[in-house]
């Protein structure tokens, strides 16, 4: 494997020194592109209570090209599918190689808080979220007791 | 459009009166108004070919054609200047300034014009030219020379102006532009100044991209004051127009920055081929933004074609353009030439085509309908009793009669002339004409893109049949071209006869529609004869009078070609057509 950009290293370096309050992210020993990451569901959302893990790989390409991010804990949010795939402009169009890591994880988290049905993944949660926001809610928050709690893992 | 005064006073009759501007003939129409004259009663008739088609289309107006420009890449280039050079000198904006604007703007001219007067900012933002945010802006101090000397080695490129003098840059680091470039930003009011894109050695600013700063690393940054060091820059710069094409604009690195980075900031923070590519990108986008302009879709083409034909007036005229490499095609959709059939039309029949066309003839063969439901039904085996799965209808598949009256004679039907089964036979007739109407269109419009697919053979076999004629006869060989003048006008009449037939498929029964037809079955039949003259043995002995009969013949195929393209397009624009399709969806 080609070595490991500085940015890399000082971008992993400044997480673990300064860690982002409510996310856990840790590079693999053996490839430290890919990171194990965990997500607390934020308060005042359905999601509170519960602890998301992610997957986060950084590309070759990476800081030109975005990071790939995956949701490993089953989710019931509109812009997160069934395979966990999130869909965030930055992740997509709108990245740019100023952002990091550490600003693409809050921004994840930003979204936990503030589910978006306009522009859904997944188009039944967000028809659900659209037509009975409290119905929805019940759902998210149901799902995250039987699946994100920090018990079950 | 200035072509309706032309239009207004075009002369109409059955037998078109033909212009004549070749050269031979020009004297002709010297002195005259370029369309056709009333008083200029020249009929073409079958044993004359002084009425030969002119090859200059573009000196006579015609309701079949559309003025219309070809372009080379340099003209675009210039035009595109000459654009923004124009809105420039208006409010006294920057080339490249201008270009941005217009760019976003689509280069629709009047649109900027109009925007810009209303609220000159917020155009601005829309291009992405310089927010910017005040803060930034102070703590940006003047550029000065001295760091052009200390940042000189690894990037030559970085170089900048300084107060309109140039900065030398004596040498460059390997894959990074090898000329020093310099920037003209040329608005440079005193004000713009403390606004403008610059390149400092930044002892006290890390890159966002590398987290660093090295020492001789210059930093760059956009009017909004956001740095990132030239080696960044040029990797995100290279990687946007590499990687990603088809780019009207990069924003500033920086995440949500409105700002867009400008032609002579890529130009600088680029590799040379990196920066052509940029260049062909933006030509493209300018072409694919501009609505009166369309690159010719002929393979490795590059010429593009201007035409002033407005979507709107698709529907009454097919504006069909031929490119400089040859290429013929229709402007309005960018398809090959359809005429006389108006882009809607051959859209739709094309998909019916795709579509259909295969099916519908297996249905015909294969399938019958069930007289009760018209379920398409198609039997794979078993005996003549059907039973409709859909309503339960009995027949019997024979005769198409009800069961019932068949009574106990199964497997066998010897009841053809019973009363029912005639009336059942009928309704299949009946419900099978739509289909047979449009095989039978289909049909004659896949002969003719059939015989089309052989022209290749045909063009080779001229090619040998000019060299036999040249050696057999005293003809020189300027003196045989009239046999491939032959072969194109057959290639081009098989053409617009494909279309007659999408053309006439959606066309209302009626007494217009007739004399369509009646037009269309000349140009076939003398499209068919001239094709076979072209078929036809050579006898040497007979070479003059062949000639001359080919030349009669062409001459009378391309006024004939030239009759169905005038009708049809008058009877467009006098909106004359009536058709069995909305033409809306």
């Amino acid at each position: 494997m080609a070595a490991l950009p500085k940015r890399i290293t000082k971008e992993i370096e400044r997480l673990i020194k300064d860690p982002v309050p409510g996310i856990i992210a840790e590079p693999h020993e053996d490839n430290l592109r890919y990171f194990d990451v965990v997500i607390a569901g934020p308060t005042q959302s359905p999601f509170q209570g519960g602890e998301f893990k992610l997957e986060l790989f950084l590309p070759e390409g990476y800081p030109m090209e975005p990071p790939k991010v995956r949701f490993l804990t089953k989710i019931y949010h509109p812009n997160i599918d069934k395979l966990g795939r999130i869909c965030l402009d930055i992740l997509k169009d709108k990245w740019s190689p100023a952002l990091q890591v550490r600003t693409v994880l809050l921004s994840i988290q930003a979204l936990l808080s503030a589910p978006n049905p306009d522009d859904p993944l997944d188009n039944n949660v967000a028809q659900h979220w659209k037509d009975n926001e409290k119905d929805a809610i019940a759902t998210a928050t149901a799902w995250t007791q039987q699946y994100a709690l920090p018990a079950s893992k | 459009m200035a072509g309706n005064d032309i239009f207004d006073s075009y002369h109409y009759s059955d037998d078109m009166d033909y212009e004549l501007s070749s050269p031979a003939y020009g004297t002709d129409s010297e002195g005259e108004p370029p369309s056709g004259d009333p008083e200029d009663e020249d009929f073409y008739d079958d044993d004359t070919n002084n009425y030969f088609t002119t090859t200059n289309p573009k000196d006579e107006r015609r309701f079949s054609e559309v003025e219309y420009q070809v372009h080379g890449m340099d003209d675009l280039v210039r035009i595109q200047k000459t654009e923004a050079d124009k809105v420039g000198s208006i409010f006294g904006l920057s080339l490249t300034h201008a270009t941005m604007m217009l760019r976003s703007m689509r280069w629709n001219k009047d649109r900027f014009l109009e925007r810009y007067t209303e609220d000159p900012e917020r155009v601005q933002r829309a291009a992405g030219i310089a927010d910017v945010d005040p803060e930034a802006a102070r703590s940006l101090a003047p550029p000065v020379r001295d760091y052009f000397e200390r940042f000189s080695a690894p990037l030559a490129s970085a170089a900048v102006d300084n107060e309109g003098e140039k900065a030398d840059v004596p040498d460059a680091a390997p894959g990074l532009p090898v000329d020093p470039i310099f920037i003209a930003h040329d608005d440079l009011s005193l004000e713009a100044q403390s606004k403008r894109a610059r390149t400092e050695l930044r002892a006290d600013t890390l890159c966002e991209i590398c987290f660093s700063n090295e020492p001789d690393t210059p930093l760059y940054a956009l009017a909004c004051g956001h740095w990132f060091c030239v080696v960044c820059y040029h990797e995100y710069l290279g990687h946007k127009v590499r990687d990603e094409g088809l780019l009207t604009r990069i924003q500033c690195p920086t995440a949500k920055c409105p700002n867009a980075v400008d032609e002579p900031s890529v130009e600088m923070l680029v590799s040379p081929r990196d920066f052509q590519r940029y260049q062909r990108l933006l030509l493209r986008s300018f072409v694919d933004d501009n609505d009166v302009m369309r690159w010719c879709p002929a393979p490795d083409c590059t010429y593009v074609v201007e035409c002033h034909t407005p979507q709107s007036a698709l529907t009454s005229t097919v504006p069909t353009v031929r490119c400089r490499c040859g290429h013929a095609f229709c402007f309005g959709c960018g398809g090959g030439d359809h005429q006389p059939c108006i882009c809607a039309l051959a859209k739709m029949w094309i998909k019916k085509c795709t579509d259909d066309s295969e099916t519908s003839s297996w249905i015909d063969v294969h399938t019958k309908v069930c007289v009760k439901c018209r379920a398409v039904i198609e039997k794979n085996g078993g005996c003549n009793h059907m039973t409709c799965r859909k309503c339960g209808h009995e027949f019997c598949w024979v005769c198409m009669g009800s069961w019932v009256e068949h009574g106990r004679s199964y497997y066998n039907c010897n009841r053809y002339s019973e009363k029912s089964s005639q009336e059942a036979r009928q309704f299949q007739t009946k419900s099978r004409a739509t289909l047979k109407r449009y095989l039978h269109y289909y049909e004659r419009y896949h002969n003719h893109e059939l015989s089309a697919r052989l022209d290749h053979q045909l063009y080779l076999q001229t090619e040998k049949k000019m060299l036999k004629l040249q050696q057999a006869s005293d003809l020189s060989w300027i003196e045989v071209q009239f046999l491939r003048d032959a072969v194109d006008t057959v290639v081009q009449c098989r053409e617009t006869l494909k279309w007659t037939y999408a053309f006439a498929f959606y066309l209302v029964r009626n007494n217009v529609t007739e004399l369509f037809e009646d037009n269309q079955r000349d140009l076939e039949m003398a499209t068919e004869q001239l094709s076979g003259l072209l078929e036809s043995n050579l006898d040497p002995q007979a070479t003059p009078s062949f000639r001359q009969k080919v030349l009669d013949k062409t001459s009378y195929v391309a006024a004939r070609r030239q009759v169905v393209l005038e009708d049809t397009a008058r009877g467009l624009s006098e909106d004359r057509w009536e058709f069995n399709v909305s033409l809306t969806d």
